[in-house]
């Protein structure tokens, strides 16, 4: 009985101490929201909601509006997502319905192997062997094709708006095709049976029977790599050029929120200075939580299986 | 076989009359990795007539039936020996592409599988277009045809556009039905289609299948042998990966020439 | 006998599988371009001197990283000291305490934290850290490497301890065992392969990160004699290498890249092999 009545606390205790360690994670978002809150107070009071629609980067003059890095963070993801959802929504295709077995666990590893490549060197990479190829070989081809639209117009230096969408695109890839794969592998094999007992081709069968019936998770898949895009601060800050501007051409620097905050926050002078970043963070954060909470929200209400936790 | 586009709805008369032979089944085998599921089966499926395939679980029953549309082929482990000719043409032929045999016989599963994201008439309509068929007055005929003798028509004329998944689980495995009945085949093989309905969806199954043989040539395999005795005009017995017994239905259920036949169907195990 | 269209359908699902199976080689081909650079501009400069000396001034030639690879490993030590307890133990949390509404919301926010930038960790923790403190340090890096790792490794530690099939509780609960020691003797041992494997993934992914350590621990070209002292990693010094205009650095930063990516790429690769068989149903 004295046994009984020492589990029973020893069951209480334990709970209670992992349940507290489970709410650390509460105490962590309000953390983040405190202080990026707090830190933006200065530049919140300032500039208000001028700071979001004014191009106006000045440290010197102690002017900060955002909007060249807002459009910075949302061209450059948009090009990534161009380049990486057609190409990881087919590698995911091929490697759940049409490629040979012995195709198929050396390439998933391939993937999360370039999952695991730290951030900082798909950066030097890209500054040194991406970057001078895209100068050298890619810009010139663009501007004699298309060079009719003011996207491909303009001097190119090297670092520039399209490289660093490029190079998002090489880090988002992964997560889009392992979150797809795992959504076309949740399509039920009846369904696959049933087209293929009508005499459909392998195409056809993965047309009908699996992409249109995955489709709300492909869209899920798309929505968590643009979340991801929207947050990449290294690889970027190396190759996009660093400069607040809003130009349409895809070869001319520009800046993204996370790749300034990378840049300037040590170099910041000044409470406002500071403060202005902070307020970056705020809106980085604030996007990338609701485009995250889209994409989880997607995601969980497509199929049963929860989506592996992904970076 | 004239194409598709122009082809009447009742299958040609002088290929589907009774008495000819729709599939000559030799020395079938197969089996998954080492494990042997069917063991050298034999046997003569008759055209417009019913016969149905029954033995306990984990007989082989269904790994005979998708042997013959070539299922098999989806899973990598499985190997089929052995010969199956469709109205005398050898389906595992070389040049013979599965595509084209599995449009020849059509194949209802047991547990109904509409595309939910299609509407009832694209459902059915689906194995025609997938083959070209463009004319839309074509694929009204074909999809009221259909649905007619998949006993839906009445049911869901007024909501073709409907979602298939708003259907209840009877009419879903009705719409599958008119959905393997659209292309026409020659075959239609039936896994079990009523075993996961309640009594009234399957007595409705049970009967529509007894119109439909009056033109097709059904193979159905099944647990419930009340279902086989009612239904079918020939049964094969399977045991253990072994044809056991195949004959008219009326010898197998009243006087089988193997005992274990007659274990069967007394009810005696299974 | 065949519908006429049937060329064009195989002929569509040959362009298909062309197609796709290109985009897989387009996958690839990233992961093999950047280890082959790597190697081809990283190798030479990987010796002794590499591993064991610290950063010459600017303009002298070799030098090595010695305390970037002893920081990263400091800060790791750290951070798994924050987080795995902590992230362990949530994780048991969220998978012995069914499905409620507090659990969903846990497992919500966690996923949501997963996809919060590492920059805005950063600066948060700059703000906790590093202002009262008055300096960098490579306090303030552990702890923020270690706020990251919790939700990841509450995540996985919670999707291992699920797959212990229920009889092995039910059984040890019907002996009579307290349920407390049946979660920590029991179920977490069982899973005690795949909680290690999650927490060393987390800390591999922590250990790539650079931006949440530029305003925390700083960088260093020297050793750190305190944990209150700024502190070089791996990352850090790669970036700071990468972006300066010596060449000599740049050489450094190659050979550091390639040295943390075998690192990184050792750590998943051999950990996802050596617990193969728990999870052979994912393929």
């Amino acid at each position: 009985m004295q046994a009984r009545a020492g589990s029973r606390f020893g069951d209480r205790a334990f709970k209670w101490l992992t349940l507290v360690m489970a709410l650390v994670i509460f105490a962590l978002i309000v953390l983040i929201v405190r202080e990026l809150t707090h830190g933006s107070r200065l530049a919140l009071q300032k500039f208000g909601w001028r700071f979001l629609i004014s191009s106006d980067w000045d440290p010197v003059n102690g002017v900060f509006g955002a909007l060249p890095f807002i459009f910075g963070t949302l061209v450059s993801s948009a090009i990534a997502l161009i380049i990486a959802v057609p190409i990881s929504i087919a590698t995911a295709v091929y490697l759940t319905e049409l490629a040979p077995l012995w195709v198929r666990q050396p390439l998933i590893m391939f993937i999360e192997l370039l999952a695991a490549v730290p951030s900082v060197i798909l950066g030097l990479w890209g500054i040194f062997v991406m970057v001078p190829w895209l100068h050298n070989h890619l810009v010139p081809v663009l501007r004699g094709l298309f060079g009719f639209l003011p996207l491909f117009q303009g001097t190119n230096y090297g670092p520039c708006m399209l490289a660093g969408g490029i190079i998002v695109a090489i880090m988002i890839i992964p997560i889009i095709t392992s979150v797809s794969r795992e959504i076309l592998r949740s399509v039920p094999g009846l369904q696959r049976e049933a087209a293929y007992a009508l005499g459909a081709t392998r195409w056809e069968v993965t047309r009908i029977a699996v992409l249109s019936y995955a489709k709300k998770g492909l869209f899920g898949a798309v929505i968590l790599g643009l979340g991801r895009a929207l947050g990449e601060t290294m690889a970027v800050t190396m190759v996009i050029g660093n400069t607040p501007q809003i130009t349409a051409s895809l070869f001319a620097p520009a800046d993204t929120l996370a790749a300034t905050i990378a840049n300037q926050f040590n170099e910041a002078t000044g409470n406002l200075y500071t403060s202005a970043l902070f307020e970056i963070g705020l809106v980085l954060l604030g996007v990338t939580v609701l485009v995250n909470i889209f994409a989880q929200l997607l995601l969980k209400t497509f199929a049963g299986p929860s989506v592996k936790p992904q970076q | 076989m004239p194409e598709i586009t122009n082809q009447t709805l009742s299958p040609e008369p002088e290929r589907k009359s009774a008495g000819t032979l729709a599939l000559t089944v030799r020395h079938l085998s197969v089996s998954f990795g080492s494990n042997q599921v069917l063991k050298n089966t034999s046997l003569d499926v008759a055209a417009r007539a019913v016969t149905a395939i029954i033995g306990p679980s984990g007989c082989g029953k269904s790994t005979f039936l998708r042997a013959i549309n070539r299922m098999h082929e989806l899973t990598p482990e499985a190997r089929v020996e052995g010969e199956i000719r469709l109205f005398g043409e050898d389906i595992y032929a070389r040049h013979v592409e599965a595509v084209v045999v599995r449009r020849r016989v059509g194949m209802v599963f047991q547990k109904s599988n509409p595309f939910p994201t299609m509407s009832i008439v694209d459902n059915v309509t689906v194995g025609l277009r997938l083959n070209g068929v463009r004319n839309r007055r074509l694929l009204a005929e074909r999809t009221e045809q259909s649905l007619r003798m998949a006993a839906l028509w009445d049911e869901v004329k007024d909501r073709l556009h409907a979602p298939a998944i708003s259907l209840s689980g009877g009419q879903q495995q009705r719409l599958c039905i008119a959905r393997a009945l659209a292309v026409q085949p020659e075959v239609l093989l039936m896994d079990e289609p009523a075993s996961a309905l309640d009594p009234l969806a399957t007595a409705k199954i049970e009967d529509l299948i007894v119109e439909l043989k009056k033109d097709y040539t059904i193979v159905i395999v099944t647990h419930n042998m009340q279902q086989a005795a009612r239904m079918s005009d020939f049964t094969a017995f399977f045991y253990l990966g072994e044809l056991v017994e195949f004959d008219t239905t009326a010898k197998i259920f009243t006087n089988p020439a193997k005992k274990q036949t007659e274990d069967y169907v007394t009810g005696r195990f299974g | 006998m065949t519908a006429p269209n049937h060329r064009w359908r195989k002929f569509k699902n040959a362009v298909v599988q062309t197609l796709t199976f290109t985009c897989a080689i387009l996958v690839v081909t990233p992961l093999l371009l950047v280890f082959y650079h790597l190697i081809r501009l990283g190798f030479s400069s990987i010796n002794w001197a590499f591993f064991t000396q610290l950063p010459k001034p600017v303009g002298e030639p070799g030098g090595g990283m010695a305390n970037a690879i002893a920081g990263t490993f400091i800060l790791l030590g750290q951070a798994a000291v924050f987080g795995v307890p902590v992230g362990v133990l949530g994780g048991v949390f969220l998978s012995e305490n069914g499905s409620s509404k507090l659990t969903w919301w846990i497992r919500f926010a966690a996923d949501v934290l997963n996809g919060v930038p590492s920059i805005t960790w950063g600066i948060v923790v700059y703000a906790l850290m590093v202002v009262p403190m008055r300096g960098f340090s490579a306090l303030a890096g552990g702890v923020v490497l270690g706020m990251m790792m919790i939700p990841l490794v509450m995540r996985t530690t919670e999707e291992v301890l699920q797959l212990v099939p229920g009889g092995y509780r039910e059984a040890a609960l019907a002996l009579g065992i307290a349920k407390w020691k049946t979660i920590v003797q029991i179920v977490m041992r069982t899973a005690l392969k795949g909680i290690v494997t999650g927490v060393l993934l987390a800390l591999a992914r922590v250990a790539g990160e650079t931006a949440p350590l530029l305003f925390t621990a700083f960088g260093n070209l020297g050793w750190a004699h305190k944990l209150t002292e700024p502190i070089a990693a791996m990352p850090l010094q790669i970036f700071i290498y990468a972006i300066s205009p010596y060449d000599d650095w740049h050489r450094q930063a190659w050979a550091g890249a390639l040295v943390l990516l075998v690192l990184v790429l050792a750590v998943n690769f051999g950990v996802r092999f050596l617990t193969r068989d728990r999870f052979t149903q994912r393929t």
